[in-house]
C-alpha cells in the first residue's frame, strides 16, 4: 500500500470495500453509481467473492441481511430512488442488530428527480427511513480519498457495534476522479466474536436473526438495547473538521461535496480579512451537536450550506440552540454551490 | 496556483481519455486534480465534456463553471463553452471541424488544425493527443514528459501498443505552437 | 413530392433522442399508428418506463404517467381500473418489467386485467449504460458481465412472454421484431390486437418487441440487426404465443 491511483469515488468505494474484506456484495445499477456495481462485477469475481447483481434494490437489501447473518462483511450501493427502495430492509437489518454497509452516492428527488448530485437523503439516511427507532452511523466523505477511507471504517464500525453503518456521497463525488491511497484496514482488531451467526448450530445452541419480538417486554428490552448502543456510538464515534474556527465571527457548517465549496470560501474570505471558519461533520449520525454548542459561544452567527432545501440545518439548529442566528443557502436537484455563491453569501452576513 | 480545464467535443473524440491523461500527469507531478465528466443524458447528445482541475490546494470546486484553459474540439462546444470562458482565458481550438472563428477578442486563441495533424500520423483518432500537445506547449500547465509518462496508464491493455503513437501525437502538437 | 412518411396523428412534433439505429424509436411509430387507426387517442393514457424510453411522454400525444422503476402495471392498475373506459397501456423495458417489476407484471397478466403492456426487450440496460438484462443472453459482455454471462454465476436469461402465457388473465401474448419492412408489419398486428383486446374487453395483452441497442451492444447499427438476428431471434422465437381467440 501507500501508492496513489487515480481513480472515480465509485471505483474507490468498491477497491476500498474488497480491501475491508467484503465477502458479498449485492446492487443493482442506478445513476450516479453505476461504476460501482460494475467495478464490483469484475473484482468481486477476480476475488473469488460472491457478487450478485440483484433483480431490484429491494432483493439486493435481503440478500445483505442474509450475508449479514451468515457472518459475513457484506455491502450494497445504490443512488437515491434506489436507497428508498432498501428503507425496509435497512430497518430489519437495524432491527436484528446486522452489521453491514450501504453505499448512496445522492442524486436528485424527490422521485425519480435527475441524476446530478444532491444531499436530499440527509433525513432520510439520519433520522431513520424505514419504519421503527433506529439509528445508521452514516459517513459523510468529500473527496475519494474520504470516500475509500470510510467504507472501510463503516465496515469496521458496523461489526463494532451490531448496527448498519452508511457511507453517504453524492453524484459528485462517485464520478470525480482524484488521487487515493488505499489505507490499511483495522482487521478485526477489537471487534467482538460474531457468535450470534447463522452457521448450523453444531455444538452450540441455536441462534435466530429476527427483528419480530412478538409477547410480553421483548421488545421493549431489545430497543432498551438499542438505546444504549446508540448512546454508546455517540459518546465514542462523532468525528468532524474544524477549518479557522477559533476566531470565526461567521461559522459555515457543511458535509460533502458542499463542504468543498465553503473550504474554498473560508481560503478566499480570510485572504480578504473576513473571519470566517468552517465545521464540517465527518460523520452525519452520531452528530457533533456539543462542539456547535461550543462554538455558538464564540461565533456570532452560522450558514449551514447544503444541496437540498435545509435539512442539516435542523441538526445545527440543535447544537446552536438559540445561541446564535443560524441562516441557511442551498438548493435542490442539482445545484452545487460555487466558491463565489458561497462567498457572496457570507459577504451579505457581515 | 489553480488551473480550470474544460475538455469537450463529440463522444468518440477520446475527450475523456485526454482529460484523465492530464490528470494522471498531475497526479504524478505530485499535485492535487480532480476530473469529472459530463454523465447521464447529456452524453445522448453526442457531445461529452470533462473538467480536470490542477491546483497546488485542496480543490474547491471539482465542476468547472468559468474555466480558465479549454480545448474544443468541435463546434456545439465552441458554442457552449466560450461564453463561459474566464476573462483572457485560453482556449484551442480544433479548427479541422469548427468551423467558426472564436468571438470573444479577450481570449488568447490557439487555432490547431487538429484532425489534419493526427492524420498525417496516420489516424484521426491521435487529434486529441496532438490538442493536448499543443495545450501543454502553450499553457506549461504540465511536463510534456509526464504526458508521455503517464499514456500508460489510461490506455487499456489491449491499446498499450498504442503508447508509442501517442506519445509522437503529444510530440508533434506540441511542437506546433 | 410524395409524402413517403407521415407522423402518426398521436405522435408529437418532437424529435426523440434515441441513439441511432435504436428501435425504440419504430416501436413509438407503431403504438402511435395503431392508436389513430382505432381512433382512441383522445380515451388513451400510456405508462412510461424508468428506462430510455422514460421521455415517451415527449413523443406521444396522448395523456401521460410516469411510474417508478418496474411499477407502470400498478400504475395502470389504478388508472384502468377507476375509470373502465379508458384505454391504458404500459411501455416497458426488459430490465424495467422483467427485474425489477417482474411480480408487478406477474400479477397483472395473472389478474387478467383490461391492459396493454408493450414490452421491448433489447438484452441490455440501455438508460444506465449497458448492465446485464434478465434477458441478456448466455456469454453476452454487459458492463455487469464483463466476461460475458455465465449461467452459474448470473442465472440463466429469462423468456418473458413464454412465462407469462402460463397466466390464467393473459389473453393475448406475442412477440414480434421491428428490422425490416416485413417484421414491422407483422409487429403492428400484433399491437393493434393488443389494443383491440382491450377495447374489447378480453383481458391482459402484451407484445413483446426484439430490439436493438447499437450503443450498449457496441455494435453499429446494421451490425446490431445482424447480431439480434444471430442471437437473439433463435432464443426468443417469433410469433404469438398465446391467443385465447384461437386457443379456444
Ligand atoms: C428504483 C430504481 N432503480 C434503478 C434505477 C435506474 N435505472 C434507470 S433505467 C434502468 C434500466 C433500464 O433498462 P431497461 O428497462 O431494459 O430499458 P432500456 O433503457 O434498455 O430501454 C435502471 C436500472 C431507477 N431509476 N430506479
Ligand atoms: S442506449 Fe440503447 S436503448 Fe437507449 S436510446 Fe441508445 S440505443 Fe436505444
Ligand atoms: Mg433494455
Amino acid at each position: 500500500m501507500g501508492e496513489k491511483f487515480l481513480m472515480k469515488g465509485n471505483e474507490a468505494l468498491g477497491e476500498a470495500a474488497i480491501i475491508a474484506g467484503c465477502e458479498a456484495y449485492f446492487g443493482y445499477p442506478i445513476t450516479p453509481q453505476n461504476e460501482l456495481t460494475a467495478y464490483m462485477s469484475k473484482r468481486m469475481l477476480e476475488e473469488g467473492r460472491v457478487f450478485v447483481q440483484s433483480e431490484s434494490e429491494l432483493a439486493a437489501v435481503n440478500m445483505v441481511f442474509g450475508a449479514a447473518g451468515a457472518g459475513k462483511r457484506t455491502m450494497t450501493s445504490s443512488s437515491s430512488p434506489g436507497v428508498s427502495l432498501k428503507q425496509e430492509g435497512i430497518s430489519y437489518l437495524a432491527g436484528a442488530r446486522l452489521p453491514a454497509v450501504i453505499v448512496n452516492v445522492m442524486r436528485g428527488g424527490p422521485g425519480l428527480g435527475n441524476i446530478s448530485p444532491a444531499q436530499g437523503d440527509y433525513y432520510q439516511a439520519t433520522r431513520g427511513g424505514g419504519n421503527g427507532d433506529y439509528r445508521l452511523i452514516v459517513f459523510a466523505p468529500n473527496s475519494v480519498q474520504e470516500m475509500a477511507d470510510d467504507v472501510i471504517d463503516a465496515f469496521y464500525l458496523a461489526d463494532k457495534y451490531r448496527m448498519p453503518s452508511m457511507v453517504m456521497a453524492d453524484g459528485m463525488l462517485g464520478q470525480m476522479m482524484e488521487p487515493v491511497v488505499f489505507k490499511e484496514p483495522k482487521g478485526n482488531k477489537g471487534l467482538p466474536p460474531k457468535d450470534w451467526a447463522l452457521t448450523g448450530a453444531k455444538g452450540r445452541p441455536r441462534n435466530i436473526v429476527r427483528s419480530l419480538m412478538l409477547g410480553g417486554t421483548g421488545l421493549y428490552e431489545h430497543n432498551e438495547v438499542l438505546r444504549k448502543i446508540y448512546a454508546e456510538v455517540e459518546a465514542n464515534e462523532i468525528r468532524y473538521e474544524e477549518l479557522e474556527t477559533a476566531d470565526a465571527d461567521v461559522t459555515l457548517v457543511a458535509y460533502g461535496s458542499a463542504s468543498r465549496a465553503c473550504i474554498g470560501a473560508v481560503r478566499h474570505l480570510r485572504a480578504a480579512g473576513k473571519k470566517v471558519g468552517l465545521i464540517r461533520p465527518r460523520l452525519v449520525w452520531p452528530y457533533p451537536y456539543k462542539v456547535l454548542e461550543k462554538q455558538a459561544e464564540k461565533s456570532k452567527k452560522f450558514l449551514v450550506v447544503e444541496m437540498n432545501l435545509g435539512q442539516m440545518l435542523d441538526d445545527v439548529r440543535i447544537g446552536v440552540a438559540g445561541k446564535a442566528p443560524v441562516e441557511f443557502y442551498g438548493y435542490a436537484g442539482g445545484w452545487i454551490p460555487t466558491v463565489k455563491e458561497v462567498v457572496d453569501r457570507v459577504n451579505q452576513m457581515f | 496556483m489553480e488551473h480550470k480545464i474544460i475538455l469537450a467535443g463529440f463522444g468518440g473524440q477520446g475527450i475523456m481519455v485526454m482529460g484523465r491523461l492530464l490528470a494522471y500527469a498531475a497526479m504524478h507531478e505530485g499535485k492535487n486534480v480532480s476530473w469529472i465528466p459530463s454523465y447521464g443524458v447529456e452524453q445522448r447528445g453526442g457531445t461529452a465534456n470533462c473538467s480536470v482541475v490542477i491546483s497546488d490546494e485542496i480543490i474547491a470546486a471539482p465542476i468547472v463553471a468559468e474555466p480558465a484553459y479549454s480545448i474544443i474540439m468541435n463546434r456545439p462546444s465552441l458554442d457552449k463553452f466560450e461564453p463561459k470562458m474566464a476573462p483572457k482565458g485560453v482556449i484551442l481550438v480544433n479548427t479541422s471541424i469548427v468551423d467558426r472563428d472564436v468571438e470573444r477578442k479577450d481570449l488568447d486563441v490557439v487555432n490547431l488544425a487538429c484532425n489534419d495533424e493526427a492524420l498525417e500520423l496516420g489516424d484521426i483518432r491521435y487529434a486529441n493527443m496532438i490538442a493536448l500537445g499543443a495545450f501543454c506547449k502553450k499553457t506549461g500547465i504540465i511536463k510534456l514528459e509526464t504526458l508521455k509518462k503517464s499514456l500508460k496508464n489510461v490506455l487499456s491493455a489491449r491499446r498499450q501498443n498504442l503508447v508509442e503513437i501517442n506519445q509522437k501525437a503529444l510530440e508533434k502538437g506540441y511542437q506546433l505552437v | 413530392m410524395k409524402t413517403v412518411y407521415k407522423k402518426p396523428e398521436s405522435m408529437t412534433s418532437a424529435t426523440t433522442i434515441y441513439c441511432p439505429g435504436c428501435h425504440h424509436g419504430i416501436a413509438h411509430r407503431l403504438v402511435a399508428e395503431v392508436i389513430d387507426e382505432l381512433g382512441i387517442a383522445d380515451r388513451t393514457i400510456g405508462i412510461a418506463p424508468v428506462g430510455c424510453a422514460a421521455l415517451a411522454y415527449d413523443y406521444f400525444n396522448v395523456d401521460f404517467s410516469e411510474a417508478a422503476h418496474g411499477r407502470a402495471p400498478a400504475v395502470a392498475t389504478g388508472l384502468k381500473l377507476t375509470q373502465p373506459d379508458k384505454i391504458v397501456f404500459t411501455y416497458q423495458g426488459d430490465g424495467d418489467l422483467a427485474s425489477i417489476g417482474a411480480a408487478e407484471i406477474l400479477h397483472l397478466a395473472n389478474r387478467g386485467f383490461n391492459i396493454t403492456t408493450i414490452f421491448i426487450n433489447n438484452a441490455i440496460y440501455g438508460m444506465t449504460g449497458g448492465q446485464m438484462a434478465p434477458t441478456s443472453l448466455e456469454g453476452q459482455k454487459t458492463a455487469t458481465t464483463p466476461f460475458g454471462r455465465d449461467l452459474k454465476i448470473h442465472g440463466n436469461p429469462m423468456k418473458v412472454s413464454e412465462i407469462l402465457t402460463q397466466t390464467a388473465g393473459a389473453a393475448y401474448i406475442a412477440r414480434g421484431a421491428v428490422y425490416d419492412p416485413k417484421h414491422v408489419m407483422e409487429t403492428k398486428k400484433m399491437v393493434k390486437k393488443a389494443f383491440q383486446n382491450q377495447m374489447d374487453g378480453k383481458g391482459f395483452s402484451m407484445v413483446e418487441i426484439l430490439s436493438t441497442c447499437p450503443t450498449n451492444w457496441g455494435l453499429s447499427p446494421l451490425d446490431a440487426v445482424e447480431w439480434l438476428k444471430d442471437n437473439m431471434e433463435p432464443f426468443y422465437p417469433l410469433g404469438v404465443k398465446k391467443d385465447i381467440d384461437q386457443d379456444q
